[in-house]
């Protein structure tokens, strides 16, 4: 079953990417997959991350843009390491 | 794959998937006579609701237009209206005559909920005998209207599931079926995508008027924090949704890549433009969002869900898609697509987009959904301020 992905991505822009397996554990290494062409990357996981919740895929610093999509869906309130879990606890939205 | 459905054409030409008779409550204070109709005649729908009292100006306006829309909808195939009164009860009984079906309009002052409940029940089942004899036929595919609400959503709705149901639009527009977009509120940080997908300028400019005015009048009128944890929700939260704008994107993910919307619909306005796909300002809640839909004429709903929504409508079939293999494991009896397959590459957007098609096929020539197996048939109405 390796060729089935924990990660994906949507655009090669993007800085973060969806869990999209349950239970992964910190210390998986991960088949990353860009969904806009799919080629794939591998990166572990730093975190315990539930399905569904993102990762960050270099490191990043407080007040960066969270680019998902291609797009901006946030600042980041916190710094973060390459392959943690990305969330409410350090990301927010910009609009309210 | 076949273009052609079995459903049920109405007086005016539009085609239906269901065959209700609906007892339809003007007011709240009418829901217990129309329930009455409902319990005495067999193969009759009542279907309550909690307003129509008291209201004024555009929200009476979204009051009458949820109603006729109900009644006029094509999965009706006769209604008997019950109100208090016989003004407000004749205005929607007219309104939904204009499509040619049977409509039977009783109101219960001088009479009592006994006297009322007697003769409605006796046309109810007149109606009943007559509906139950209609047949379905031929029709086409691209006859259908269709809208699409995500709820529950999470971080694969994005990914699978409103993708799916835009490659669904991307195919189907084009031969001629009128589609239905919205959720307002959820557009948020993404707007700049959804005005440039417009036909033209001036659609587009309307459409960003409309939601500006929704965000200065609603939102920032009354927002509290983080929109009081409502916009992302609690649920979208544990599903991986962290800002508004990230559900945003994902949304929009439902309109594809080709489609463009061709008109801007008020809450619960049926389509005047011609074939298409529309943008009705509406709720982000799923029952009231779906309600307005179905007002506006939708006779099939396509429901994309992340942590797995569980809405459905009295009148309208509506089919779950998910992306999410933990929703379909843990609550799969609400699952009428199972797209997880994305997620580990084994099917593409296009694949799951024929399975879509698929489903709105079988779902039309009548396969019941979850939701509607299940006895989903939530019906909110979209209340725009206090009732004076």
């Amino acid at each position: 079953m390796s060729n089935i992905p924990q990660l994906l991505v949507h655009d090669h822009e993007d800085n973060v990417g969806v869990v999209v397996v349950e239970g992964l554990t910190a210390g998986t290494e991960m088949l990353c997959v860009v969904t806009h062409d799919n080629s794939s990357f591998n990166l572990t996981a730093n975190d315990d991350v539930p399905i569904g919740h993102k990762i960050a895929l270099k490191d990043i610093s407080e007040g960066d843009t969270a680019i998902k999509y291609g797009e901006d869906i946030g600042k980041f309130v916190g710094s973060v390491k390459q392959g943690c879990h990305v969330h409410t606890h350090n990301l927010k939205t910009k609009r309210w | 794959m076949s273009d052609k459905i079995m459903a049920y054409r109405r007086e005016n030409g539009r085609v239906g998937v269901r065959n209700h008779v609906i007892i339809l409550p003007v007011d709240d204070i009418s829901n217990a006579a129309c329930e009455s109709v409902a319990n005495n005649i067999k193969g009759t729908m009542a279907i309550p609701h909690a307003y129509g009292r008291l209201q004024f100006g555009e929200d009476l306006e979204v009051h009458f237009r949820t109603m006729i829309g109900t009644g006029a909808n094509p999965n009706v195939a006769a209604v008997v209206v019950i109100g208090i009164e016989p003004d407000w009860t004749q205005r929607i009984v007219d309104g939904i005559k204009e499509t040619g079906k049977p409509v039977f309009g009783i109101s219960i002052e001088q009479k009592g909920d006994l006297e009322t409940v007697r003769q409605a029940s006796w046309k109810a089942k007149e109606f009943v005998h007559w509906a139950s004899e209609l047949q379905r036929e031929e029709c086409d595919l691209s006859e259908l209207w269709i809208s699409t609400k995500c709820g529950e959503s999470d971080t694969t709705t994005g990914l699978g599931s409103c993708p799916t149901v835009g490659n669904m639009y991307d195919k189907l527009i084009p031969t001629g079926i009128t589609g239905f977009f919205g959720e307002t509120s959820e557009i948020t940080g993404a707007e700049h995508i959804c005005k440039e997908r417009a036909i033209n300028e001036e659609v587009g400019e309307r459409w960003h008027a409309m939601w500006k005015a929704y965000q200065d009048e609603v939102i920032f009128a009354h927002q509290t924090d983080d929109l009081s944890d409502s916009q992302p929700t609690k649920g979208n939260i544990l599903g991986g949704l962290t800002t508004i704008e990230e559900k945003a994107l994902g949304n929009l993910e439902k309109i594809g890549r080709e489609c463009r919307y061709i008109d801007i619909l008020e809450p619960a306005e049926a389509p005047k433009s011609g074939a298409g796909l529309y943008f009705m300002d509406s709720s982000s809640a799923a029952a009231e969002c779906v309600t307005l839909m179905a007002a506006g004429g939708a006779v099939v709903h396509t429901f994309p869900t992340g942590q797995g929504n569980v809405v459905g409508n009295p009148i309208v079939p509506v089919i779950k898609i998910t992306a999410n293999p933990r929703t379909v494991r843990t609550m799969g009896e609400h699952v009428d697509v199972d797209v997880s397959g994305i997620l580990t590459r084994e099917k593409t957007i296009d694949e799951a987009g024929d399975d879509l098609i698929e489903m709105i096929k079988r779902t039309a020539n009548g396969r019941n959904t979850a939701a509607e197996a299940l006895g989903h048939r939530e019906f909110s109405m979209t209340k725009l301020y206090r009732s004076a």
